[in-house]
């Protein structure tokens, strides 16, 4: 689960400071897709880059909490060093961008196993319990037979997909999602915003999806409005899903 | 199969990936290696040619005598009778060993024929004394060529193959004839053969060239107050190789040749710095995608040397390679000298200077703002 606690962000504009987020509190919780959408300007990106962890706010708290063994553990990721956050992402945030932003000169299943390197060669050592997961989820998403293949081999629904998938390989406990269908026609949208609903029910990730575009807000459990930084509305719906 | 466990994930697969760009950058790498180790072959075996008779000469320093303005010259040495004695007789040497150099010319046989410039050494046989080093009897030892009568000669293996002769044949230098007692290694003075004489032959021979006969340069062992002594010579005495600022076409031909030879260093450096910078922009976007995704600064500055290092320690390997071949191929026609000095220490110094310059890329790995790959548009 992760909780947004009256987090406030600006940022410099001129001799002023713009407010991008303005006291939001929201929650993503476990085993759900918590849609954030508005409009253009209102903030969502910005307070996904807060959640990720990619921007620290002015106040207010970011709390990640997670079965950890038997323990539960809560972190305030707003209170972490620059290298404290780096950390947290490697292990218990997964991004999926607007765009795919896959590595060129990667396979789609070496897309996924980068992950088991990105901490150095210790974190490397743990590459084979990533392979298997990567395999894994290379099937989960549909693309066992692609998994050879570079970016620019596969279509845009594919490469968003191998994005999802390896978003996923570290098991993280929040997974944040931006604008996934923003390059993608209706028809593959609606795929990819289905299979991270069905990733995220069959994991149990906290799953954060900002988005503009409701035509797929049937795959979201609850949703939070925003406009000019500020949460306008936060309806869920009792069974978890948002009627269409 | 993947490399799984090796700390340059990314930067192997890119080097697969673009190697197309790589392979141009490991050719120029190749190239310049093979330019700078030429250079440095060229330069040691043109020093060899100039200097290695002086190198060889016995004693702990040579003492040569110092001008009233400017600095001592080989060419201009003259150590007169009262300097000579002076270090003999000063307290802590060991041994003086008169030397005479003078350029001349010399034929085969007893007759005319065609001249061949010979570099004169005039002093005593190694009989006498020992090499630098107690080395006397090392091939192309100058004292091991010294003959031990006035009538005869010691050839160095150049001097032997300009003049077509070999032991017991006669030689002819200025009007007078000697016979070939030995013929040595390799020893060169200016470019030219050393032919090796006795201290009195090599007087006689110096002032039918003109000169007055005195001995040019001391050679002189043990451990006085060097600096005193020199003074109150009128000498000065230096180490063998800080000697060699005393030989004017050593100076001016090592030194331009080590200057291009640093320039191609820079040049070095500034090529690989400029293509990992250009490569590491361009995958500024990737940098921030992995920063996001979590990878830590360290791990991506590890990445990225990594990849440089590859593509250095290849591109120098067969940059040193082809130095090597070259080398023992020209061998025999130009003056080449083939040693670690002239291979390995090049390729080390063009490895460190490549990463230097590859580090400058770094800063684009450093600043790399995570942020960016939300929204991004890649």
């Amino acid at each position: 689960m992760i909780t947004l606690d009256d987090v406030t962000l600006t940022f410099p504009d001129g001799d002023r400071r713009v407010t991008a987020v303005d006291h939001v509190s929201l929650t993503a919780r476990t085993g759900e897709v918590t849609g954030i959408t508005g409009p253009s300007g209102s903030g969502k990106s910005s307070i996904l880059a807060v959640a990720a962890t990619l921007i620290q706010p002015d106040s207010g708290r970011v709390v990640i909490t997670g079965a950890r063994g038997d323990a539960v553990d809560a972190v305030d990721a707003a209170a972490l060093s620059r290298d404290e956050a780096t950390a947290l992402r490697r292990e218990r945030v997964g991004i999926v961008f607007q765009q795919s932003n896959l590595l060129p000169s990667l396979t789609a299943r070496e897309q996924l196993l980068v992950m088991a390197h990105l901490g150095g060669p210790r974190a490397g050592r743990r590459s084979a319990a990533v392979r298997d997961r990567a395999d894994d989820l290379i099937d989960a998403v549909g693309l066992s037979g692609h998994a050879n293949k570079r970016p620019a081999q596969l279509s845009g629904g594919q490469r968003q997909r191998i994005a999802i998938a390896r978003a996923l390989v570290h098991e993280p406990e929040v997974l944040l999602v931006d604008e996934p269908t923003s390059a993608l026609d209706q028809e593959r949208g609606a795929a990819i915003m289905s299979l991270i609903a069905q990733l995220t029910h069959e994991r149990g990730t906290a799953t954060m999806l900002v988005t503009h575009d409701l035509v797929h807000r049937g795959a979201l459990d609850s949703l939070v409005t925003v406009v000019d930084g500020r949460v306008v509305s936060d309806t869920a719906t009792g069974d978890g899903r948002i009627a269409a | 199969m993947t490399r799984e466990g090796t700390i340059v994930f990314v930067a192997w697969r890119d080097l697969r990936f673009a190697r197309g760009r790589f392979v141009l950058i490991g050719s120029v790498v190749a190239l310049i290696t093979l330019l700078v180790g030429f250079l440095a072959g060229l330069t040691g075996g043109l020093a060899a040619q100039n200097v290695s008779a002086v190198l060889d000469l016995p004693g702990d320093r040579l003492v040569l005598q110092q001008p009233s303005d400017g600095q001592p010259s080989f060419g201009e040495s003259t150590i007169g009778q009262e300097a000579r004695v002076g270090w003999q007789t000063a307290a802590g040497v060991d041994e003086v060993v008169p030397v005479g150099i003078v350029q001349g010319r010399a034929t085969s046989g007893h007759d005319d024929g065609s001249a061949v410039g010979v570099a004169l050494f005039g002093l005593a046989s190694a009989g006498g004394h020992g090499g630098r080093g107690g080395s006397a009897d090392a091939r192309g030892s100058v004292a091991s060529l010294a003959p031990t009568r006035d009538d005869e000669v010691g050839l160095s293996a150049g001097a032997a193959a300009d003049l077509g002769v070999d032991v017991g044949d006669p030689v002819t230098i200025t009007g007078t004839t000697y016979r070939v007692a030995s013929v040595g290694g390799d020893a060169w003075y200016s470019h030219t053969p050393v032919l090796a004489m006795t201290p009195d032959a090599w007087s006689a021979a110096d002032r039918r060239l003109g000169g007055d006969g005195d001995p040019t340069v001391l050679a002189v062992s043990g451990s006085p107050d060097w600096d005193a002594v020199a003074t109150a010579t009128h000498t000065s005495a230096s180490s063998h190789l800080g000697s060699l600022t005393a030989l004017e076409t050593f100076r001016s031909e090592v030194g331009s040749l080590a200057l291009m030879i640093a320039m191609l260093f820079g040049v070095s450096a500034l090529v690989v710095g400029a293509f990992f910078t250009v490569w590491t922009m361009q995958r500024a976007g990737d940098v921030a995608v992995l920063k996001a995704l979590g990878a830590s600064t360290r791990s991506l500055v590890r990445d990225a040397l990594g990849q440089a290092l590859v593509v250095l320690v290849v591109g120098i390997g067969v940059g040193t390679a082809a130095v090597v071949g070259l080398g023992a191929l020209a061998g025999g026609a130009l003056p080449f000298l083939l040693s670690p000095l002239t291979t390995l220490v090049p390729a080390i110094a063009m490895a460190a200077l490549g990463l230097a310059g590859a580090a400058v890329a770094l800063r684009t790995v450093t600043a790399a703002d995570p942020l960016t790959a939300l929204g991004s548009n890649r």
